[in-house]
């Protein structure tokens, strides 16, 4: 057994590190478009500084994680139309948990919902692989339940998160340069490095990419399917969280921006919608870039409505030149 | 398994539209049940209003979904198409009504370039056109209309009049519409070519079919109901706000699924849809008779969304 894979390892290593280089071509140009929309922006508002970077890193944490949650389960292959209201859900139990307690308390609050949040993400993906409807349509109906569950836990918005909660995303402890809000999408890595580099992980890959062949391979398609759903709906926990962090408010009705969007962020992050491509590097990078758009209508004095247009059409170009480029290594 | 329930299975499974008429018939019956006397002519009356914007945006949808796509935008169309008809109606009716139709087979137009030229997944190209569409409307509300526009009488009587007291007058545009895409669908030759698109575009190609003018076509097809569903549900409501059909997006994609019409394209029909639409109106008017809050409706609207996909998938065994 041993040798057999250290036999195969060089020739494996070689694909990897042509696919890596794909992967990372894309990953790469949505760094250096993060880049210029950053120069760009200090262009137009010479006094940008560690206040507005903050404001930012605040704004972009939410979408971050949903971009990832979103990414996880589109690597294996599913569509999850439930995210934002899976964030919305995570959003209101916390607020309605915490109320009026303190750090210590909170915490704990916080570890629960991700359990619950990620169980409902489970379910996502359990009803899917029992009932074998197609992904999008679960989804969709699941996203009724988890917001009408939102609405029933909260029914308005309402203020009261532990200010020594939010201030786990607000303030920054290390430098007004390395703001907490930055700091917390480490929890991206931590949970997705090890993933990655797991027996589970590869399987989830391995379905997104073709599901027969990961099937004669022995990979367990039901499990893998519903491991990427929980996943993504620790994720998508994480993002309720930092939304209850970063605004301090439960917010029943977060879901659908979160949803659209997210989308949006790993279209634009490089990630296949077909399933078994992409990487979380390249949706994180998206979700800042999408963060900024409105940011920066407001530097110009633009009406921000203009931000769903540009953050449309955005989507719409870098995906034809995507297909364009496609069609010129094919030819 | 006994032969009885063998042949009822294979009823189930070659006639399933006679089971989704049985199942709109016990779900009638169970609102009957709930509060006696309720199923009369007028309740059919006003199922049938409220079903016709929501099948006719899922008219569109039966369309693309047939091609082996899905389109996310129907619901941003109907309310921007609705909203700008009813934002140009002090120019005269006829322009009102042709300019909201405008944008409807525009939008549709640009997702089929997207779709059919660009060959972008019809998820993403007609979800960045939502926003397009949605971000546009809401920068044209506040630069150019002053306050929420009204609804012409044309448009009002469309969408809530009666004829002989009972048969509202949209069902008249529903039913000639519908119409059109069924005999369209079953028996014309681009009926037949979205089937094959959405079958195995690759084969139709070599069959020397220009799949991107079909898909063009289509969309703008698409564009075009949403539009019309979006003047229609204006005048049931009779109100034009900037989230009028937003609330219609999941059902517009639920009734054509529990209509039969397979999300991975290829098959499906018009009347499966008609009766999904149908069904979950009805669906809705049970929540509405048991007076549960509206967060509640919302979780067992999805629930049940779920089971009948599922009961759905499970009797007739295509994914």
């Amino acid at each position: 057994m041993e040798a057999t894979v250290a036999a195969e390892r060089p020739r494996l290593d070689r694909v990897r590190f042509g696919r890596a280089l794909r992967r990372f071509g894309w990953t790469i140009a949505v760094y250096a478009l993060f880049a210029t929309v950053m120069v760009v922006t200090i262009a137009i508002k010479p006094d940008y500084g560690s206040f507005e970077w903050n404001t930012l890193t605040l704004a972009a944490l939410p979408l971050a994680f949903a971009a990832a949650a979103q990414t996880m389960v589109v690597l294996g292959g599913g569509i999850d139309l439930s995210v934002g209201a899976l964030m919305a859900l995570a959003n209101v139990l916390a607020l309605r948990a915490m109320l009026g307690h303190d750090l210590n308390y909170a915490l704990v609050v916080a570890l629960i919902v991700l359990v619950e949040v990620t169980l409902a993400g489970a379910l996502n993906g359990a009803i899917i692989v029992l009932t074998r409807v197609p992904d999008i349509v679960i989804t969709l109906a699941t996203s009724f339940i988890w917001a009408g569950l939102a609405l029933l836990v909260l029914a308005k918005p309402t203020p009261g998160i532990p200010l020594d909660f939010q201030n786990l995303a607000q303030g920054s402890t290390f430098s007004p340069w390395v703001p907490n809000a930055l700091l917390l999408l480490l929890v991206i890595p931590a949970v997705w490095i090890p993933l990655r580099r797991s027996r589970a992980g590869l399987a989830i890959y391995a379905i997104g990419s073709d599901r027969n062949a990961a099937f004669r391979s022995g990979v367990n398609l039901a499990l893998s399917r519903i491991l990427a759903y929980a996943v993504g709906g620790f994720f998508a926990a994480c993002g309720g969280l930092a939304l209850s962090m970063t605004t301090g408010v439960g917010t029943p009705l977060a879901g659908t921006y979160y949803t659209l969007s997210a989308v949006s962020a790993i279209v634009l992050g490089g990630v296949s919608l077909a399933g078994g491509r992409g990487g979380m590097l390249g949706p994180v990078a998206a979700a800042y870039i999408l963060s900024l758009i409105p940011a920066v209508l407001i530097y110009l004095g633009i009406d921000p409505n203009y931000g769903q247009m540009i953050q449309g059409v955005l989507i719409v170009l870098v995906v034809m030149i995507g297909g364009v480029g496609a069609l010129l290594r094919r030819a | 398994m006994s032969t009885r329930a063998v042949s009822v299975v294979r009823l189930v499974q070659q006639r399933s539209f006679l089971v989704l008429i049985a199942l709109l018939v016990a779900l009638a019956g169970l609102i009957e049940i709930i509060r006696p006397g309720a199923v009369n002519a007028h309740w059919v009356s006003n199922i049938l209003e409220f079903a016709a914007p929501l099948g006719i945006l899922a008219a569109g949808q039966t369309l693309v979904v047939i091609t082996g796509g899905i389109d996310l935008s129907v619901a941003n169309v109907a309310t921007a198409a609705a909203y700008i008809m009813a934002s140009q109606a002090p120019f005269g009716v006829t322009r009102s009504i042709v300019a909201g139709l405008l944008v409807g087979v525009a939008v549709g137009f640009v997702n089929g370039i997207g779709v059919g030229v660009f060959r972008v997944q019809p998820l993403i190209m007609t979800l960045a056109m939502g926003l397009v569409v949605t971000g546009s409307l809401n920068v044209y509300s506040q630069a150019a209309v002053r306050s929420v526009p009204g609804v012409p009488a044309v448009i009002h009587t469309l969408g809530s009049g009666t004829v002989l007291g009972y048969v509202p007058v949209s069902l008249f545009l529903w039913a000639l519409l519908g119409a059109a895409l069924i005999i369209g669908l079953r028996s014309t030759g681009f009926g037949r070519l979205l089937y094959a698109v959405g079958d195995n575009i690759e084969a139709t190609r070599l069959a020397g079919v220009r799949g991107w003018q079909v898909l063009l076509a289509n969309y703008a097809a698409c564009g075009f109901l949403s539009a019309v569903a979006g003047l229609v549900l204006s005048g049931t409501v009779n109100a034009a706000d900037l989230s009028l059909a937003t609330v219609l997006l999941l059902p517009s994609v639920a009734a054509v699924v529990i209509g039969g019409t397979s999300i991975f394209g290829g098959s499906g029909s018009y009347s499966g849809t008609i009766v999904g639409a149908l069904i979950l109106t009805v669906l809705n008017s049970v929540l509405t008779l048991l007076d549960v809050p509206d967060a509640v409706k919302q979780v067992l609207y999805g629930a049940i969304i779920v089971v009948l996909a599922a009961a759905y998938t499970r009797v007739l065994g295509h994914e």
